[in-house]
């Protein structure tokens, strides 16, 4: 069933990666991402590699969860790999028809793969460990600067805040839609790509009913809160960075020196 | 002590377009004169269309009249300036249990109302504690609203009006959506507020096993007040409340049918309890 | 009366095999005669909405089968969808489910599924908007321009346009105002006589089972606990109390009174009866 899907992917643990200040985590992530791309060598690349698997076991989430966000896309790595492969130049290692495997070929399919497993993996453990309303938290908090060029932060915020709280309800409401209106013969399963694209409309127009009233029904609800917008707006949570987010800093600092050396020196 | 009183209220909506997007709230107040206490518990009540709904979204200033006036502790709610100061005295909550939580998290939903009024964050967590325990609903701080059954949702949004310590609740039909059970978990919560806590309760329903405990029930038809008083003085006019397509309790109506086949009661008993006694009396 | 629909051993387990398996139907053997009139209570959770939605095939039962006019209603995947044609079923909140640009294509909507020819399909039309109260000018309207209890009606009437031999309402009655109930419940029971086929209504509202069924039906935590005639059930107060469930008031009223002495029946349903007993009563005694 549709509610099945798990939204955000949060694992609540008690790791030491769970206890980090989300607003230190997004810049780690951010860094790191960078850093990724800037891997010049193998050892650049083995040390974030290490990195990686550091960053798993510390989190305290099991590693089947990662492998299952990996699954997701497998295919992507593969035909990157594949073509980086046949594309590579320099010595010629073997070759058949058009295609030729390089020591170049070897070397970029290498260096694609680890790049986006390790993107995926680091990416996935900064959700595995932040919960998403510290998660949207964080971002507001990070974006506020961007208020000077007139971007809307706190807005975004609150929309990714309700998006987050609704997402759960109008999935549910899918499920029953879909079912009353199988309760009265509509058939979802069978037929051409073209019926069965028909065949959502008796979903999607109540479904759409349903989230314009809900959002009347919130926006009212929200101005009997006294709702005005992000002006003079305070925060029951506040975040807190500690000695232990210092220390989290400091390492990626390391590691960020370490590739630089591997980079220019190795 | 007065707390909230409407002068001849009118309300109707300019525009054909307004009332289509406008879907509940389009009837219209007719000349509605009401005045509510410092601490009462007052039931409003009235079919669906008969304007009730409307009149409470003019008690917080989410509605301004079209005709007449609404004051709150002397504010006139349609003083722009003091809208706020209306929001923050009189809260009120919606009677669809899903479309009024804004946050993910129960706690964080509460804290929502005091963040928008610019509450410290230390007197925010002590308020939010303090309203989901008045409520019942400390234990489900840490959950995610739609998890929970009806009545705890409904529950968690009264906490978050309570976080803003208002002096008076307005509920319109917190419990048409729920199962009995929860009717009773809201309905014994907005009791326990106010008796305990003094606060003022104006509670907009339908069911009327839900307005026998509260002080003063007014009844509503057409964007019109019919009647008011106590909940005998109002129920015991069955055939009048039978009229306006509102129903009596059984209790009453067993009572009032033997009443007219010539048994006396001093009032006629609002629920089982008290009719049972008076009709054992009787029998045996 | 021929027995239409019954269950065998049914059970029903949602995430088996994983920390969140739940027992929503446990074994549940009943038997429905053509014609009856079934009310189905039970508190939130208990498991009457699987059920229902069991008996029409949307859940196929992890064990155990589902016999519609001695059939198993799974056992031919292709006929399933003719079952739901047969065994109606309107959820809670109906009208959540209206999608057409007019009621009258809404209502349409089942029988068209059907496969019927387009006069058929009009004369349906117009039948079941007759029986929901849906006067003819409303039917080119739009179905989000109808009040509150218009849309539940029409919706409604969007599943008895498929003529089903069982009609199984979950909650038709919840957030309508007195009125907008009684209307809806005493149109529910006109249909039920002009048809005579199977109607079970789930309700919260105990008045309005002891107004409309002939037998009752209790669930709780998934187990059918009792499945006997309105007034038999509803005699049964303090176990009904245990399991989080109420008797009509006035049902409470007369039981607590014959406990006390008062030579009243057992399990009286309605105002009525309750107030000519007691008149008789008092008739006898001379006291009136």
């Amino acid at each position: 069933m549709i509610r099945d899907i798990a939204i955000g992917q949060f694992y609540p643990a008690n790791g030491i990666l769970h206890k980090l200040d989300p607003r230190v985590k997004v810049l780690m992530l951010i860094g790191f991402i960078v850093l990724i791309f800037c891997t010049f060598n193998f050892f650049a690349l083995g040390l974030v590699a290490l990195t990686v698997v550091a960053a798993m076991f510390l989190s305290k989430v099991p590693i089947k969860l990662y492998l299952k966000s990996m699954k997701a896309i497998i295919i992507v790595i593969l035909i990157t790999s594949l073509l980086n492969l046949f594309y590579g130049s320099g010595e010629v290692l073997c070759q058949w028809w058009i295609f030729k495997i390089t020591y170049g070929g070897i070397y970029n399919a290498i260096f694609v793969a680890v790049r986006i497993i390790s993107l995926v993996i680091i990416s996935s453990a900064l959700t595995f460990t932040t919960s998403p309303t510290d998660l949207t938290d964080a971002l507001e908090r990070l974006m506020k600067p961007l208020s000077v060029f007139k971007i809307k932060t706190h807005e975004i915020a609150m929309m990714m805040t309700i998006a987050l709280r609704f997402v759960p309800t109008l999935l549910e409401e899918t499920d029953k839609i879909m079912s009353a209106q199988k309760a009265r013969g509509a058939d979802m399963e069978s037929g051409n790509l073209l019926k069965r694209i028909k065949a959502l409309v008796p979903v999607l127009i109540p479904l759409f009913v349903s989230a314009f009233r809900r959002a009347y029904d919130l926006a009212m609800a929200m101005e009997c809160r006294c709702y005005q917008g992000g002006k003079g707006r305070t925060r029951m949570k506040q975040l807190k960075t500690s000695k232990r987010d210092y220390v989290a800093v400091l390492i990626s600092l390391i590691i960020l020196a370490g590739v630089i050396i591997c980079n220019i020196l190795l | 002590m007065e707390f909230i009183r409407t002068e001849n209220l009118s309300f109707y909506y300019e525009s054909e377009e307004d009332e289509i997007q406008l879907d509940t709230l389009k009837n219209v107040l007719d000349g509605v004169s009401l005045s509510v206490r410092k601490g009462e518990f007052l039931a409003v009540i009235g079919h669906n269309g008969s304007g009730k709904s409307t009149l409470s979204k003019h008690l917080n200033a989410i509605l301004l009249p079209t005709g007449g006036k609404v004051f709150v502790e002397g504010i006139d709610t349609s003083d722009e300036d003091r809208i706020y100061d209306v929001r923050r005295k009189v809260g009120l909550v919606l009677q669809n249990p899903d479309n009024q939580l804004v946050a993910s998290i129960v706690e964080e939903d509460v804290a929502f109302g005091p963040e928008n009024i610019g509450i410290e964050p230390k007197e925010i967590r002590e308020r939010v504690d303090e309203a989901l325990k008045a409520v019942d609903m400390y234990h489900y701080r840490h959950h995610a609203p739609h998890k929970l059954s009806g009545g705890q949702k409904q529950r968690v949004a009264i906490a978050g009006i309570l976080a803003m310590k208002p002096d008076c609740i307005v509920l319109d039909e917190p419990t048409a959506m729920l199962d009995p059970k929860g009717r009773e978990e809201v309905i014994s919560a907005i009791t326990k507020l106010n008796r305990e806590q003094g606060i003022t309760v104006v509670l907009i329903t339908h069911n009327m096993e839900e307005t026998v405990n509260c002080q003063r029930v007014v009844v509503m038809d057409k964007g019109k007040v019919l009647t008011e008083g106590t909940p005998y003085e109002v129920f015991s006019q069955v055939e009048f409340i039978r009229r306006h397509r509102l129903d009596v309790p059984q209790a009453t109506e067993l009572c009032q049918k033997l009443a007219g086949s010539g048994v006396n009661f001093s009032r006629l008993p609002l629920d089982a309890e008290e009719c049972i006694e008076k009709l054992a009396e009787v029998l045996l | 009366m021929s027995i239409i629909l019954r269950t065998e051993n049914l059970c029903f387990t949602y995430g088996a095999g994983t920390p969140f398996e739940k027992h929503a139907v446990k074994n549940v053997n009943i038997d429905i005669k053509k014609g009856e009139v079934i009310g189905v209570i039970g508190h939130t959770g208990s498991g009457k909405s699987t059920l229902m939605q069991m008996l029409n095939g949307l859940i196929a039962p992890t064990s155990g089968r589902v016999l519609l006019d001695g059939k198993d209603i799974h056992e031919n995947k292709k006929e399933l969808r003719g079952v739901r044609f047969r065994v109606g079923l309107v959820f809670q909140y109906p009208e959540n489910q209206l999608f057409e640009e007019t009621v009258r294509k809404d209502i349409s909507f089942g029988p068209q599924n059907m496969g019927l020819p387009s006069e058929a399909v009009e004369k349906r039309v117009k039948k079941a908007a007759e029986f929901a109260g849906l006067k003819e000018e409303l039917l080119d309207r739009s179905p989000f321009d109808l009040s509150g209890g218009e849309k539940r009606r029409a919706a409604i009437a969007g599943v008895i346009a498929m003529d089903p031999e069982i009609l199984i309402l979950d909650e038709p009655t919840a957030g309508l105002d007195p009125m907008g109930r009684d209307v809806l419940l005493s149109q529910i029971e006109a249909y039920h006589k002009a048809r005579n086929n199977t109607v079970l209504l789930v309700s919260h509202s105990m008045e309005d089972i002891a107004n409309i069924a002939d037998r009752v039906l209790v669930m709780c935590e998934g187990d059918c606990v009792m499945f006997d005639e309105t007034h038999k059930v509803f005699s049964r107060a303090e176990e009904l109390e245990k399991m989080g469930l109420r008797v009509p008031q006035i049902t409470k009223i007369t039981t607590e009174l014959r406990r006390r002495g008062v030579p009243l029946s057992e399990g009286i349903l309605t105002v009525n009866q309750a107030f000519e007993e007691i008149r008789e009563i008092l008739r006898r005694e001379g006291k009136i």
